[in-house]
């Protein structure tokens, strides 16, 4: 009886240590949309995810899946993920928000994380970066450089945090520019190097001078360095192999420090759903180094729109705007509010052409 | 809509930029399969042809090594299908399938350290006089070798399988195994150079995309190309010339539809979009109203023994 009591209490203690080592590692999963080695957008939350590594060392693991397509086959891999013990998954898509949502309802103990998305459950948090400010500084800087005044811009998919970024380049190339014209192209894709060096020949065939790009890749700097002539921006990650020319700036994720913070909040059990949207003052969003390609005071002026905006004096969408049909948006020193432009689905006054639906 | 803004000149030499590695991928596939073999395995040796003629590249500082490198990468890679589908005689859907995924991280593995390089130019066809030619002279004579390349493999490739002995060989292994076999042509030995071509051709295509289309490399660069080259096979009904004018069709139609999104094209976006994949099938199912049947052998397992 003492020895089956003992066996019992060594059993139940056994069951309690190594349920406590299971808790000592925090398994956290990161759900790609592209290679890890696309040198943009998947490549900076691949660097998020090694600095969490780097930060936690043994009392994190980390998995990750790249190039998991936006729809069916999300839930499935997401799906995977949390059966294989995730405790914490970044869903690093837009696309991947329906996915992340149905997968959520079926594991309530496991806490996700969708990137540039708007609906959220008690489990579930999104998070985003207010690309938009660096948007205005790539809108000042190619309305100030542009010699044909034809500005193109690659776009990706028709959703609400990539027509805020066409907006905000274009309000502050019209602002240093008022002649400036906007082409943009719908790739319908996020990362397809063949395509988007094919949309960037197109642009710059049709006399544009600074490419825009809202895709992954770094195809678009290749085709406008093969051009000539061309000045582009990196895009999500600095894209530095492209500088001076035809890179002349760039907008960086830097996704780290949220990645660490929110792990950190697993650990500690003090996890909650939260709507987090930062931008170049808290440091998720950075300007890549201004090349010399572009004049001293256009560079000066750009730093100082980027300062302003750090500190919170500047808005990157301050009225007076108006909408593309003419109403009006934004009264003279008026702000845009998140919730507008968390849902923008219209161009501002002055772009051509309509969105797709 | 600023449809002036658009110019033809540029755009036809756009679409032949964008037709090329879709034209031989297709190319090599279609000698697989009017051999009987079918090769589902065409993006994986793409984008193997892709990095291995890229790093050849930027190594030696030549195009043309970087291209006979692709093409040997291609067919090396195709050379693990041979011996799955021919020696071993597994299953071709699952052995292409698997050719693909291996191909895709082998090029992942191969390409660290290639991010960011930009490949050694490579110099397009200046024909002095023929260049010249105003309008014309651009459209036909200003393009990079491959392009020719492509035209000239679509003309041997039609000509081998109609007019000579070797074609007329590899159509009988295609149709009827046995019978080729009861004759006396080794049919393992004529698949296996057919797959071998085919992965080569796919290397070419995918090096096409690394060094000249896109001029870089990126992981998973080729996108799906694979896949389109595998369809237009299908849809061209197994013949040269058809191949040719889906690859035509297809880059044709996705080069027009970024011109017309960036001039500002009254037409929805969404239908531009989805029109290359619609027009290409729309065109070649049309033509194919005269009823042509897949090679009788194609997919199915030979053993002399049997």
């Amino acid at each position: 009886m003492t020895l089956l009591k003992k066996l019992a209490t060594a059993a139940v203690a056994l069951g309690l240590a190594s349920s406590a080592m299971a808790q000592d590692t925090t398994k956290v999963g990161f759900i790609y949309v592209g290679p890890v080695g696309d040198g943009g957008w998947t490549y900076e939350h691949e660097q998020g995810r090694l600095a969490l590594e780097e930060h936690f060392g043994d009392k994190v693991e980390t998995v990750f899946q790249e190039s998991v397509p936006e729809g069916a086959d999300a839930e499935r891999a997401i799906t995977q993920m949390a059966l294989n013990g995730a405790d914490l998954i970044f869903t690093t898509s837009f696309g991947f928000m329906e996915p992340t949502l149905a997968v959520a309802k079926k594991f309530p103990d496991v806490k996700f994380e969708h990137a540039t998305g708007f609906k959220t459950l008690p489990n579930v948090s999104t998070y985003s970066a207010r690309f938009y400010e660096g948007r205005a500084v790539q809108g000042h800087i190619a309305g100030k450089m542009t010699e044909s005044n034809i500005i193109g811009y690659i776009a990706s998919f028709p959703i609400p945090e990539v027509i805020r970024g066409i907006n905000s380049a274009y309000i502050h190339a019209k602002k240093v520019n008022p002649d400036v014209e906007f082409k943009i192209i719908w790739a319908y894709t996020w990362f397809d190097p063949a395509k988007e060096a094919d949309a960037a020949t197109a642009l710059i065939e049709q006399g544009a001078d600074v490419i825009l790009q809202h895709t992954d890749s770094t195809a678009p700097q290749a085709a406008a360095e093969k051009a000539g002539d061309v000045i582009t921006f990196g895009q999500a990650s600095d894209m530095g192999e492209y500088a001076p020319l035809p890179r002349v700036s760039s907008i960086i994720d830097n996704w780290a420090p949220y990645y660490i913070e929110r792990t950190q909040a697993v650990m500690d059990g003090t996890w909650e759903s939260e709507q987090t949207w930062d931008g170049i003052g808290p440091g998720m969003v950075g300007i890549g180094e201004i090349t010399d390609a572009v004049p001293a005071d256009v560079k000066t002026e750009a730093l100082a729109l980027k300062e302003a905006m750090a500190k919170g004096e500047y808005h990157p969408f301050t009225g007076p705007l108006k909408k593309q049909d003419g109403s009006d948006w934004l009264a003279e020193g008026e702000v845009a509010d998140d919730g507008t432009l968390l849902g923008m689905d219209f161009y501002v006054e002055g772009i051509s052409g309509e969105i797709p639906n | 809509m600023d449809l002036g803004s658009i110019n033809p000149v540029l755009l036809l030499a756009s679409l032949m930029v964008a037709a090329t590695p879709i034209l031989i991928a297709a190319l090599g596939e279609l000698v697989a399969e009017r051999a009987g073999v079918l090769n589902l395995g065409v993006e994986g040796m793409m984008i193997t042809g892709a990095i291995c003629g890229f790093a050849a590249a930027v190594n030696t500082g030549s195009p043309l090594v970087g291209f006979i490198a692709a093409a040997l990468g291609g067919a090396g890679l195709s050379l693990l299908f041979a011996f799955l589908t021919q020696i071993a005689l597994a299953n071709q859907v699952a052995s292409g399938l698997a050719l693909t995924l291996f191909g895709l991280g082998l090029s992942a593995l191969l390409g660290q350290g290639y991010q960011g390089i930009k490949p050694p130019p490579t110099g397009k066809l200046d024909i002095p006089l023929l260049g010249d030619i105003p309008g014309l002279g651009p459209v036909l004579f200003g393009h990079d070798i491959m392009v020719y390349f492509g035209l000239g493999l679509c003309a041997a490739v039609w000509g081998m399988l109609k007019y000579t002995r070797a074609g007329l060989i590899l159509r009988a292994v295609g149709e009827n195994h046995d019978a080729a076999h009861a004759l006396g042509y080794k049919v393992v030995r004529v698949r296996i150079l057919a797959i071998l071509f085919g992965g080569a051709c796919a290397g070419l295509g995918g090096a096409y995309i690394s060094l000249i289309r896109v001029p870089q490399w990126t992981e998973g660069m080729t996108a799906g190309a694979g896949w389109i080259a595998l369809a237009l096979v299908v849809f061209a009904s197994w013949k040269a010339g058809r191949v040719l004018l889906g690859a035509w069709l297809f880059g044709g139609v996705t080069v027009l539809q970024l011109n017309l999104q960036a001039a500002g094209s009254a037409l929805p976006v969404e239908y531009l979009s989805m029109s290359p994949y619609l027009i290409t099938i729309l065109v070649l199912v049309i033509m194919s109203a005269d009823k042509p049947r897949a090679p009788a052998s194609l997919g199915r397992i030979f053993h002399a023994s049997q």
